[in-house]
């Protein structure tokens, strides 16, 4: 066995998802079958591989520097009308900081 | 004449041109046909008539004017509901975003617009993209129009379907490890996965943002060359977005193939593959080689490798990606006491079974301890896999395969093993770990008359060869082999 329920429930909280008893069962079996599968890498010997972090190829062209100056959307509104409970222009969450 | 929902691109533009039929009145003839079709088949998700109409005004504008019309004008287009539409309900096939309004259009849709095409409306996919049958979208599958009980492949099925059931004209989907060109295959209708970087991404709402691409669906592939040109291109609004030129897709497409290398990976023909798929795909390599090309083998040897080595780096780059759904700045919140637990209700109840499942996946392979073990091998791999395609490029000018090892298959028929499903893009997940273009193009169907596609791949930024071959194919009669 590749992962417990505890790593299921471990890595649901670093991802904040609330998980139901029965979802973690299931996904503890299913990320148990992948990791297993996934293990086949470690056939192949990449101690000489560079990674590969980016598909296409840095060059001037490809990876220019743009000034970096603001420029103004002006959608705030359309924005806060597409958020749960905006209290303009905020967003407002529970409260994270006590009196 | 000809029923509209049968037209191409040029045909629109011949009917518009000679005015048997006015922009707007084509538009409403889409739209009919929408309203009766999409109970059955699922396929949008949203329509946008008032933006279209307007659009569609402008054209018709335009024609009695007498004005040149720009290259897609008054082409009815369908939208992917991954990509943004400022003012339509975009949800990514996800609770977590219904009701969503997009304050932007994606750069893609605002090139098409400003050539001509007209936005009916946004399709089904799997949510967020994750998926190969549509079965994963929150808002039920999309129907294959070919064969309803059958899917219509992933994650892009909707705009698949548009296109195959004549609900648009052309679409455009997004491809991370085949969702373009599979439920192209799937339907029966030509599917371009760009290079990476060729067009912007700018506005598509991302799962893995080193694999994402914009891609269309057409009737034909001259059609998909034409949007091609319209969307390709570096967007300043797109950092990975490529300066390289873009050559003209279509005036190349009517040169013989003589003399062409396509290279026939041995790698790719091996256990797992459909009987019926590998002889229409045979009998499509041959057609190629009627029409000029030289078949050579190539190797491809890392080619087994490519899908543990996508699902983890595809699920890492998602499980990031995805942590800005929270229920603060967009779609429904679950309230909780505090505000991680509205966080985690507003996530556990907001994303479905697939994305929770990727979510898990990519955290896990990210977290501390196992990072050298999956991501960095992952990326290792995918190295890999990008030199055997370099180094088959040496050898051949274009490369063949089946698009998907079988073909459509029944809904509900392999949602009880995630990992059978993702195993069935072992065709494509490899082109989009090299960052290669990739086209389907049906060649053939099944003795039950399902759809096959056969993959054209061209080393990166050589989508005109990819397109080129393709159209010989399609002219040739590939799609009733």
């Amino acid at each position: 066995m590749k992962i417990s329920r505890d790593d299921v429930l471990k890595v649901a909280a670093l991802a904040n998802l609330e998980l139901t008893d029965a979802e973690v069962e299931t996904y503890r079996g299913q990320l148990d079958d992948i990791l297993t599968y996934i293990d086949k890498l470690n056939a192949i010997d990449t101690s000489s591989v560079e990674p590969m972090t980016q598909v296409v190829a840095a060059s001037a062209d490809d990876a220019p520097l743009r000034e970096d100056v603001v420029v103004r959307a002006d959608i705030i509104t359309e924005v806060l009308e597409g958020a749960p409970d905006p209290e303009a222009p905020y967003f407002r969450v529970p409260r994270v900081i006590e009196k | 004449m000809s029923a509209p929902a049968t037209w191409t691109i040029s045909e629109v533009q011949a009917a518009l041109d000679s005015r048997k039929i006015s922009a707007r009145e084509l538009i409403n003839e889409f739209y009919a046909r929408i309203e009766q079709a999409n109970p059955k088949f699922n396929i949008y998700l949203a329509l946008s008539p008032e933006r279209a109409f307007a659009q569609a005004d402008k054209i018709d504008a335009a024609i009695a004017a007498g004005d040149a019309l720009p290259p897609l004008a008054g082409v009815p287009l369908a939208v992917k509901d991954v990509i943004s539409t400022r003012g339509i309900p975009t949800t990514c096939g996800s609770r977590i975003l219904e009701g969503y309004k997009p304050p932007y259009d994606a750069t893609a849709v605002t090139r098409l617009e400003n050539a001509g095409a007209i936005v009916l409306g946004k399709t089904n996919c799997d949510e967020f993209a994750m998926g190969s049958s549509n079965e994963n979208s929150a808002y039920g599958p999309v129907r294959n129009p070919v064969a309803p009980d059958h899917v219509p492949g992933g994650s892009s099925g909707g705009s698949a379907a548009a296109v195959a059931a004549g609900l648009a004209v052309v679409s455009l989907g997004t491809d991370t490890g085949g969702s373009i060109r599979q439920p192209g295959s799937f339907c029966g209708v030509p599917a371009m996965n760009p290079s990476y970087g060729r067009v912007s991404r700018y506005g598509l709402i991302a799962y893995a943002s080193s694999l994402d691409r914009i891609g269309p669906f057409a009737r034909t592939v001259r059609d998909a060359a034409s949007v091609m040109s319209v969307i390709a291109g570096r967007d300043p609004r797109d950092a990975t977005s490529s300066g390289a030129a873009v050559p003209d897709y279509l005036s190349g497409l009517d040169r013989s193939l003589h003399g062409l290398r396509m290279g026939i990976p041995d790698d790719y023909f091996g256990e797992g593959i459909d009987p019926e798929v590998r002889e229409k795909i045979e009998a499509g390599i041959r057609l190629l080689e009627k029409l000029g090309c030289k078949r050579v083998s190539i190797r491809m040897p890392n080619t087994d490798y490519a899908i543990a080595a996508y699902y983890i780096l595809a699920t890492a780059e998602a499980s990031s990606n995805l942590a800005r759904f929270d229920g603060v700045r967009y779609g429904p919140r679950v309230p909780g006491a505090t505000l991680m637990e509205m966080y985690k209700k507003t996530r556990g109840r907001g994303f479905g079974p697939e994305v929770k499942r990727r979510i898990v996946l990519g955290t896990y392979v990210l977290s501390a301890g196992y990072y050298d073990a999956y991501y960095l091998k992952g990326q290792k791999i995918r190295a890999l896999i990008a030199r055997d395609f370099r180094e088959a490029f040496e050898k051949a000018d274009v490369i063949i395969t089946p698009t998907s090892p079988v073909p459509p298959f029944r809904l509900g028929e392999r949602t009880a093993n995630p990992l059978q499903m993702y195993l069935a893009d072992s065709y494509t997940v490899t082109g989009s770990m090299a960052g290669v273009p990739g086209i389907s193009i049906p060649s053939g169907k099944t003795s039950k008359g399902l759809p096959i596609g056969l993959q054209v791949y061209g080393p990166a930024f050589g989508e005109d060869r990819v397109l080129h071959v393709a159209h010989a194919f399609e002219r040739a009669g590939g799609s009733d082999l």
